[in-house]
C-alpha cells in the first residue's frame, strides 16, 4: 500500500483559523490530488478495488433481499464462514479444487438449514422480525465458525501473490486486480441471470409478494434454497478475495456492516446499484482517508461510509437505483 | 360535544344562492403519479351538516380524493378550501388539527394497542401537555388522561363496543375493527368526517348497524360526513347528495335519485366507453 | 386460587389506568422492590453483586431506553453503544471538571448530553425508515466511538486513553471509585433504575406512549389522525438517548471503574438490542427480563459445566455464548416474538385460572 502524504502541503498564510480550516477542507486536498496524479491514480484504483469487494458482499444482500424480501444481516458472517471452511479444509491437506467444491456444498447445506429452521417458521412475519432473526443467525454462525475452525487469523493462499506491478508509472496490485475482475464477472453473470432467465423472474416475483408467488405455483422453498446458495457462493468468492488480502479472521464479518452504506446508496434490490454503490463508497472512503484524513487525525474509514450514506439518504431516501416508493393508505 | 356550530343544514331544494359558505370546497384538483392520472379537474362542495356520498367504479380515484383532502397527497393543480381558507399545502397532521377525521379503506388500526388505546389516540390532538409532566403522571397529566378517558368512554357507549375495550385491536373480527376505527375518528370530535368504505366486507346486519351509527353521528353531533361507498342501497338511504367519479373525473353530482338515473353513471358502472 | 382477582372491581377510570390494577400484583411488586433495596446489600456476596446484580440493573436501564425507541416508537437503532459512550465520557468530564458536583447530578447531566446527541442523530428519522434508519444510527455509533478515541480532551489527555471514575460519595457513603463497596454501588444503581423505570411506565401508558405506538404500528395513518411525526420521533430519540447516556455513565462509574472506547463498540449495541428482543419489544418489564437473561447466560455457561464435571476453555465458552444467543434470538422470534415478557403474561393468566383449565 503506497504511503499516504504526511500533511496538507499548503503553506500557512496569515489569516483567521476559519479561513485555514476552509482552505484545509476545500482547497488543499484537491491541490494535493492534482499535484501527484500517479499517486491519485493509485489511490483511485485502491478505492475501486475495495469498492468492488464491498459490492461483492452487497450483492449477496441484494440477491437475498430481491428474492425473499429478507434483509440478511448474516451475509457478512457467511463470508467469514465460507472462508473459514475453505481455509480449514485446505489446512487439513485437502487439495484446493476439492476444498472449493466441499465449501460450496457446505454453503448449500447451510442454505437448506437456514430455510428450514429460520425462514419457514417466520414466513409471514414483518420484515423487522426477519431482520432480527438474521442478526441472531449472524451471531450463531460466528460462534459456530470459530468453534469449528479456531479463532486465529488464517492465511489464505489462492496462488495469486499480493505483489504489485507497474503500469505506466502506476502501481497495480495483482490481488486487487484479480478481485476486481472476478467481482465484475460475477456481477455480470448475476445481472443477466436476473433479467433474462425464467428463474430470475420467479425470484423477482417472490421478492414482491411471497403469498402471491405461492398462489401462482412458484415453489417458494426451492427458490429460497437456490437464492441462499447463490448468496453463499457470492459470499465464498468474497471471502476468498478478502481473506487472501487480509487474512481470514473474525473482523471479516464486520464487512457486512460496511456493505450497508453500499446498499443504501445503491438501493436494496438493484444489482447494478450494488456495484455503483460499492464503487462510490470504496473510492469515497479511500479519497477521504488519504486526502482529508490527516486533517482530523486519520481513521476516517471507520465512519466515513456511514456518514456518506446518511447524507445521501437525506436527499434521496430510496438510494441511487431504488424505486421511489409511493405510499398508499 | 363537538365544536361545529350548527349552521343551517342544507336540505334538498334550498335555493342555491341562499347557502352559506361550504365547509369544504374542492376546486379543480388534478393528481398524477408518474404517468398515471389519478384525478383530473375534480371539483366538489361539501356543506356543513351534509352527508355526501362519493361513488364510482374501482380505480376511479375516490380514495385518492380523500387522501388529497387529508393532506396526504398534494395535488399538482387545484385547491382545497376548508372553512373558507386555502388548505391545499397543509401536512396531514395540520389538516387533522383543523377538525378533519378519517377512516381508511384497509382498516388502519394500531394493531399493537387495545381498542381503548386506539380510540384514545383519536384524542391525541386534544391532549396538550409536556412530556415532563407525563413522566411524573400524578398531577396535571393524570387529570387530563382521565378527562379524555371519560370522553372516549362516551364514544364507546355510543358505538356499543364496551365489551371489547381491552382486546388488542389485531384480534378483532373485521366488522368490529371497522367500528373501532369509526370510534377513533369520532373521538376527535371532528367537523368533517371522511369515511372510506365504512361498510366494506360486512354482512347485512353489520351494515345496518353501521348505517344507524353514521346517521346517529350526523343527527346528534351535526357532523359533516363524506363517505365513499359501493353499496347503492346504503348510498340511497343515507346521503343527501352524491358525487360520481370515473377514471379520475367527476361525471355526475346531485340528489341520489337523479344520479342513479343518470346515463353517464350507468355507462360508467357497466363499463361502456365514454369520453 | 392464589392469584384470583374476584371481588376486585374497578369503579373509577383512575384505578383502571393504574400500572398494577390487580392488588396482588401491586403488593408483590412493592414488596419486591423493598426487598431488593434491603436484602442483596446485606446478604449477597461481592461476586453476585459485582458480576450479576449491578450490571443487570445498568443494562436494564439501557434496555429500557432502547425499548422506548425501538419497541414502542418502532425506530430501529444500532447506536446504543455510541449514546452510552456519550453518557460515560460526559460524566467523566463533568465529574473531573466540577469536583463539587453531586454524583447523581453528574449522571443526570450526562444523560442530557446524550439526549442532545440523540436528538441530532434522530433528525434523519423523519425521512428515513426501517433498515435505512438502522444504518443511519450505525453512523452515530461509529462516529461517536471514533470521536472519543481521537480527541484526547475527552480523556483529559491521559496517555492510556482510558477514563477512570473519580471517587465520589453520596450521603456520606463512597459510591464510586476504588473505595466504594459493591453494596453501595448496587443501591445507587437500583435507585436510579427504579425511578427511571417508573418514569418510562408513566410515559408509555399515557399520551406519549400512544403517539409512539401509533407511529410504530402505522405511521401514515398516525399522521393523518394528527400525530406529529417529527416531534414524536425526536422525543423518542431524545428520551431513549437520555436513558442510554445515564446507563453509560453508570457503566463506568458504578460497574467497570474505568473503561476505553472498546467497551462501547458495536457489540454493546447488539447486546442491548438482544436484551430488548429476548425480553420483549414494547415492554418495560421485558427490558429487565432481557437484561437478566443476557447477564445470566454467560454465568450459567461458566458455572454449569463445572457442576457437571466438564471443563470448557474460555474461548469455547465465548463461542458457545455467541451460539446460544444467536439460537435463542431465532427461537424467541419464532416461538414468541413478544419475548419473555409475553411468556410471563401468559404464565400470569394461567395462574389466575389455576387450578381450572379455562
Amino acid at each position: 500500500m503506497p504511503c499516504a502524504p504526511t500533511a496538507p502541503s499548503s503553506t500557512p498564510i496569515s489569516g483567521s483559523p476559519m479561513i485555514e480550516l476552509l482552505r484545509g477542507v476545500l482547497v488543499a486536498p484537491f491541490a494535493d490530488m492534482a499535484g501527484n496524479l500517479t499517486f491519485l491514480t493509485e489511490v483511485l484504483f485502491g478505492g475501486v478495488a475495495a469498492g468492488l469487494m464491498y459490492s461483492l458482499v452487497a450483492l449477496g444482500f441484494v440477491l437475498i433481499f430481491k428474492a425473499s424480501g429478507v434483509f440478511n444481516f448474516a451475509q457478512g458472517v457467511m463470508v467469514l464462514f465460507s472462508a473459514l471452511t475453505l481455509v480449514g479444509l485446505m489446512e487439513k491437506g485437502v487439495p484446493v479444487p476439492l476444498a472449493l467444491g466441499l465449501t460450496f456444498l457446505t454453503m448449500v447445506a447451510l442454505a437448506f438449514a437456514i430455510e428450514r429452521i429460520v425462514l419457514r417458521p417466520l414466513v409471514n412475519q414483518p420484515q423487522i422480525i426477519l431482520f432480527m432473526a438474521t442478526i441472531g443467525l449472524n451471531f450463531f454462525l460466528e460462534g459456530f465458525g470459530e468453534m469449528a475452525w479456531g479463532a486465529n487469523v488464517k492465511k489464505l493462499d489462492i496462488g495469486i501473490p499480493d505483489t504489485s506491478f507497474i503500469v505506466r508509472g502506476v502501481q497495480v496490485n495483482r490481488l486487487e486486480l484479480t478481485a476486481a475482475l472476478t467481482a465484475a464477472v460475477l456481477v455480470g453473470i448475476l445481472a443477466v441471470f436476473f433479467q433474462r432467465t425464467k428463474i430470475g423472474r420467479a425470484l423477482r416475483a417472490v421478492a414482491d409478494d411471497h403469498e402471491a408467488a405461492l398462489s401462482i405455483g412458484i415453489p417458494l422453498k426451492t427458490i429460497w434454497v437456490v437464492v441462499w446458495s447463490v448468496a453463499g457462493l457470492v459470499a465464498l468468492v468474497a471471502g476468498i478475495m478478502w481473506g487472501a488480502k487480509s487474512g481470514v479472521q473474525f473482523s471479516l464479518s464486520l464487512i457486512a456492516l460496511k456493505s450497508l452504506p453500499v446498499l443504501i446508496l445503491g438501493g436494496f434490490t438493484s444489482v447494478p446499484g450494488a456495484i455503483a454503490g460499492g464503487l462510490i463508497i470504496g473510492v469515497g472512503e479511500k479519497l477521504g482517508e488519504v486526502y482529508w484524513g490527516p486533517l482530523v487525525g486519520g481513521a476516517i474509514e471507520n465512519w466515513f461510509a456511514y456518514v456518506l450514506a446518511l447524507a445521501f439518504l437525506l436527499v434521496r431516501p430510496q438510494g441511487l437505483f431504488g424505486e421511489r416508493i409511493i405510499e398508499r393508505v | 360535544m363537538p365544536g361545529a356550530a350548527q349552521e343551517e343544514i342544507s336540505a334538498p331544494g334550498t335555493v342555491a344562492g341562499a347557502r352559506p359558505e361550504p365547509l369544504l370546497r374542492v376546486e379543480g384538483i388534478s393528481v398524477h403519479f408518474g404517468a398515471v392520472q389519478a384525478l383530473s379537474d375534480v371539483s366538489l362542495d361539501i356543506h356543513r351538516g351534509e352527508i355526501v356520498a362519493i361513488i364510482g367504479p374501482n380505480g376511479a380515484g375516490k380514495t385518492t380524493l380523500l387522501n388529497v383532502i387529508s393532506g396526504f397527497y398534494h395535488p399538482q393543480r387545484g385547491r382545497i378550501i376548508f372553512d373558507g381558507k386555502d388548505r391545499t399545502d397543509l401536512k396531514p397532521f395540520e389538516v387533522a388539527e383543523l377538525g378533519v377525521a378519517r377512516t381508511f379503506q384497509n382498516v388502519a388500526l394500531f394493531k399493537g394497542m387495545t381498542v381503548l388505546d386506539n380510540i384514545m389516540t383519536g384524542r391525541l390532538l386534544k391532549m396538550r401537555g409536556h412530556f415532563l409532566l407525563d413522566a411524573i403522571y400524578w398531577g396535571p397529566a393524570r387529570r387530563q388522561e382521565l378527562a379524555h378517558r371519560a370522553a372516549v368512554e362516551r364514544v364507546i357507549d355510543f358505538l356499543e363496543i364496551q365489551a371489547i375495550r381491552k382486546t388488542p385491536a389485531g384480534r378483532l373480527p373485521y366488522g368490529l375493527q371497522k367500528r373501532v376505527e369509526l370510534a377513533r375518528a369520532l373521538a376527535a370530535e371532528p367537523q368533517l368526517l371522511l369515511l372510506d368504505e365504512p361498510m366494506a366486507g360486512m354482512n347485512v346486519e353489520e351494515k345496518e348497524d353501521m348505517c344507524r351509527f353514521v346517521l346517529d353521528v350526523h343527527d346528534e353531533f351535526g357532523t359533516t360526513i363524506a363517505l365513499i361507498e359501493h353499496d347503492m342501497s346504503v348510498v340511497m338511504d343515507i346521503s343527501d347528495r352524491v358525487a360520481v367519479l370515473d377514471y379520475g373525473r367527476k361525471i355526475a353530482e346531485g340528489a341520489p335519485d337523479a344520479v342513479r338515473a343518470d346515463r353517464a353513471v350507468i355507462d360508467a358502472y357497466l363499463g361502456l366507453a365514454h369520453d | 386460587m392464589i392469584y384470583r382477582e374476584t371481588g376486585q372491581f374497578k369503579s373509577s377510570y383512575a384505578s383502571d389506568q393504574a400500572i398494577f390494577p390487580i392488588v396482588q400484583d401491586r403488593v408483590l411488586v412493592l414488596l419486591g422492590i423493598a426487598a431488593a433495596f434491603v436484602v442483596p446489600p446485606l446478604l449477597a456476596n461481592e461476586y453476585w453483586l459485582q458480576a450479576v446484580l449491578i450490571p443487570l440493573l445498568i443494562y436494564a436501564l439501557a434496555a429500557i431506553g432502547l425499548n422506548l425507541l425501538t419497541g414502542y416508537a418502532g425506530q430501529v437503532s444500532l447506536g446504543t453503544g455510541g449514546f452510552m459512550a456519550v453518557g460515560a465520557y460526559s460524566a467523566f468530564k463533568f465529574a473531573t471538571s466540577f469536583p463539587q458536583l453531586d454524583i447523581i447530578l453528574v449522571f443526570l447531566l450526562s444523560g442530557l448530553m446524550a439526549a442532545a446527541v440523540g436528538l441530532v442523530f434522530g433528525v434523519p428519522s423523519l425521512r428515513i425508515k426501517g433498515f435505512y434508519l438502522a444504518v443511519a444510527t450505525l453512523a452515530a455509533q461509529f462516529f461517536l466511538v471514533w470521536l472519543f478515541n481521537k480527541v484526547p480532551w475527552f480523556v483529559n489527555y491521559a496517555a492510556s486513553g482510558t477514563i477512570t471514575a473519580p471517587p465520589r460519595s453520596l450521603l456520606g457513603v463512597m459510591v464510586t471509585g476504588p473505595e466504594a463497596s459493591a453494596g453501595a454501588r448496587y443501591v445507587v444503581a437500583l435507585g436510579l433504575v427504579a425511578v427511571f423505570a417508573l418514569v418510562a411506565k408513566n410515559l408509555v401508558r399515557g399520551r406519549v406512549g400512544r403517539s409512539w405506538m401509533a407511529i410504530r404500528d402505522r405511521d401514515i395513518a398516525a399522521e393523518i389522525i394528527g400525530v406529529r411525526p417529527l416531534r414524536t420521533k425526536l422525543l423518542a430519540f431524545g428520551i431513549s438517548s437520555f436513558y442510554c447516556g445515564v446507563a453509560g455513565a453508570e457503566f463506568v462509574f458504578l460497574y467497570l471503574g474505568s473503561a476505553e472506547t472498546l467497551a462501547f463498540d458495536i457489540n454493546l449495541s447488539f447486546l442491548v438490542l438482544f436484551m430488548v428482543i429476548i425480553g420483549g419489544l414494547g415492554s418495560v418489564l421485558g427490558s429487565f427480563l432481557g437484561a437478566g437473561f443476557i447477564v445470566l447466560v454467560p454465568i450459567f455457561l461458566t458455572n454449569v459445566p463445572h457442576l457437571i464435571g466438564l471443563s470448557l476453555p474460555v474461548a469455547l465458552q465465548k463461542q458457545m455464548e455467541l451460539m446460544v444467543f444467536g439460537a435463542l434470538i431465532i427461537f424467541f422470534l419464532i416461538v414468541e416474538p413478544n419475548g419473555l415478557a409475553r411468556l410471563w403474561q401468559i404464565t400470569k393468566e394461567k395462574l389466575r385460572l389455576w387450578p381450572f383449565p379455562h
